[in-house]
């Protein structure tokens, strides 16, 4: 007899094919009320460092350049106060094997699969992952399928979603094409259970400790190079793995005063399931759309437990426009002479706003890079915004609207990075934990988990149960 | 005819109906089917555009959907001349030489 592949019943077997594809007991983390147990499941799931960075490296993944970014730093220091004006560094994480820091999340997994003996990985992501997946897979001699959300209803798809597809299949991955839609999971459990594969999320124990070495080499690489840790490490943010695997690193390798400074482009006010919207962003990832929702409640992904916790872990997050990171992407190959992909730039326009900041013999650093080509690259997707209605203007991004215009930055000190009230992402992650669980009451595990989950005290929690009207 | 066995092409079809979507959604998205595009190579012996088909993908996977493209190929590219871009590098380094004297 045939399984019943119905929208309800295969979404009814979710945590089976889940179990199956990931080989995760995630139960045996929890206990009763909202505390799970976060380390243990890192520990007990995830490798060591020192594996990983053997992982890592029969595959070619990491120790990626450090770079200086000397013209960047003169023309902040232009417009910072006297004396103010870090000094900007970029680790050039473009030069891994698939072209972005998402291969360490991908060596991880495809080495876990291999491991385990599938015979194939499968993941959802219409980003740079897939071809980091797509690429280890390769390597590793694994079938690879990476279900993209990629067209709207009119079969018109961005410019740096095709060529992420066009990628993925160049390193001999199959790629399923959907339009606009969160039942995307629908069809990715369809195909878990087809086929048998693993499930190759980027938010499983192991995929975000692949990150882990990305925060440790910049240490590492500081204190060679300058003799001390970095005194802040910009970090784009959107499901968080990258910020959590990152300052997880940091915190190895003992770069315990390094401030861990999350950055997302602005795209408030866009809604990301929208079919008509989906085509008036110019970014697909590293915008708010996704970084908001992920850091005030992880567990909306695509396993019961994610491994990226952000807000465990930052101290702030800044916020940018699309033009400044345009600018900036443009900038780094006209004056560094360093040519990158714009998604992988948002960094790099938060950390030159940081910088002018921080004192001068401070170090800000981006932490990543990612490729650039046809498709991925300033001018076909300002084109594409364009065709889509987008204006694309010079002046001061303060009138930057999302959906309906681009304000390239008039000048350099145009270029300003915005404070978002992380207490209220704070106190929007307890009340969401408070609404998923229907605690009416909660023991002082709880809110010890809530003041870790939150990078907080305990009496921070208390305040906003207070507010909630639970006891504890 | 348009393709025979074994045919590298691109199929299409409907995995959920507007009405069979999921309720959480917006207006605008709830009103539109979800649209699923595969590529493969062609098991019929023979078809046509617009035919019902099935293919084998390229890691060897069954699908089956209206044939839509033969041979696909990609035409994304590097866009065309977006001139508001053009003041940014000749500005950076008018300010930067001016600074650094070299």
């Amino acid at each position: 007899m045939s399984k019943d592949m119905s929208f309800e019943a295969v979404m009814g077997r979710r945590s089976e094919i889940m179990k199956k594809a990931i080989g995760i007991d995630y139960d045996a983390f929890e206990s009763d009320g909202i505390v799970f147990d976060y380390e243990k499941m890192m520990r007990e799931t995830g490798y060591s460092l020192q594996e990983i960075e053997r992982i890592q490296k029969e595959t070619g993944v990491g120790n990626t350049p450090l770079l200086e970014l000397k013209n960047l730093t003169e023309l902040a220091r232009k417009y910072a106060p006297e004396g103010k004006g870090a000094r900007i560094f970029i680790k050039d994480e473009a030069a891994n094997p698939s072209g972005s820091f998402k291969d360490r999340r991908a060596a991880t997994a495809c080495y876990h699969a291999q491991r385990l003996g599938y015979k194939g990985v499968v993941a959802a992501t219409s980003g740079n992952y897939g071809a980091a997946v797509a690429s280890q897979a390769a390597m590793r001699g694994l079938k690879c399928i990476i279900v993209q959300e990629c067209y709207d209803s009119r079969g018109v798809g961005q410019p740096e979603i095709i060529e992420k597809a066009r990628k993925c299949e160049a390193l001999g991955a199959e790629v399923v094409q959907l339009t606009v839609g969160p039942e995307l999971f629908y069809t990715f459990l369809k195909i878990l259970e087809e086929t048998g594969y693993f499930n190759a999320s980027l938010y499983t124990p192991f995929g975000i400790a692949g990150v882990e070495t990305l925060g440790y080499e910049l240490s590492m690489q500081f204190r060679e190079r300058e003799g001390k840790d970095p005194d802040a490490v910009v970090i784009t943010n959107a499901g968080g793995g990258n910020l959590t695997g990152t300052a997880r690193g940091l915190i190895k390798a003992g770069a315990s005063h390094t401030q861990i400074v999350g950055a997302s482009v602005d795209l408030s006010g866009l809604h990301m399931a929208s079919d008509t919207q989906f085509n008036k962003k110019s970014f697909t990832t590293g915008h708010t759309g996704f970084g908001v929702p992920f850091a005030t409640w992880p567990d909306r992904s695509d396993v019961p437990r994610s491994a990226a916790r952000p807000l465990r872990y930052m101290d702030r997050y800044l916020l940018i426009n699309q033009g400044s990171v345009f600018y900036m992407t443009e900038a780094l190959a006209q004056v560094q002479g360093i040519e990158r992909g714009p998604a992988g730039n948002t960094s790099l326009a938060v950390a030159f706003s940081l910088a002018q900041e921080l004192d001068e013999d401070k170090i800000v650093v981006a932490q990543e890079t990612e490729y650039t080509g046809a498709g991925k690259h300033i001018q076909p997707q300002l084109s594409f915004a364009k065709e889509n209605g987008i204006k694309v203007e010079i002046g001061d991004p303060e009138d930057e609207v999302p959906g309906k215009n681009i304000v390239l930055p008039k000048d350099p000190s145009y270029i300003k990075a915005k404070d978002t009230d992380i207490n209220k992402m704070r106190k929007s992650y307890i009340k969401n934990c408070i609404k998923h669980s229907n605690a009416k009451k909660v023991t002082d595990k709880d809110i010890k988990f809530l003041a870790e989950e939150t990078k907080t005290n305990e009496q921070f929690v208390k305040e906003e149960l207070k507010e909630l009207n639970i006891i504890y | 005819m348009d393709a025979k066995k074994g045919t590298w092409v691109r199929i299409h079809n409907i995995v959920l109906k507007s009405e069979e979507r999921s309720p959480h959604l917006p207006e605008d998205t709830r009103k539109v089917p979800l649209e699923m595009w595969v590529k493969g190579f062609l098991l019929n012996d023979e078809a046509n555009i617009g035919d019902m088909v099935e293919v084998e993908t390229y890691i060897g996977r069954r699908e089956k959907g209206k044939l839509v493209e033969v041979n696909p190929y990609y035409t994304h590219s590097f866009g065309k001349c977006v001139p508001e871009l053009l003041y940014i590098g000749r500005q950076l380094r008018g300010i930067i030489s001016k600074e650094g004297d070299r």
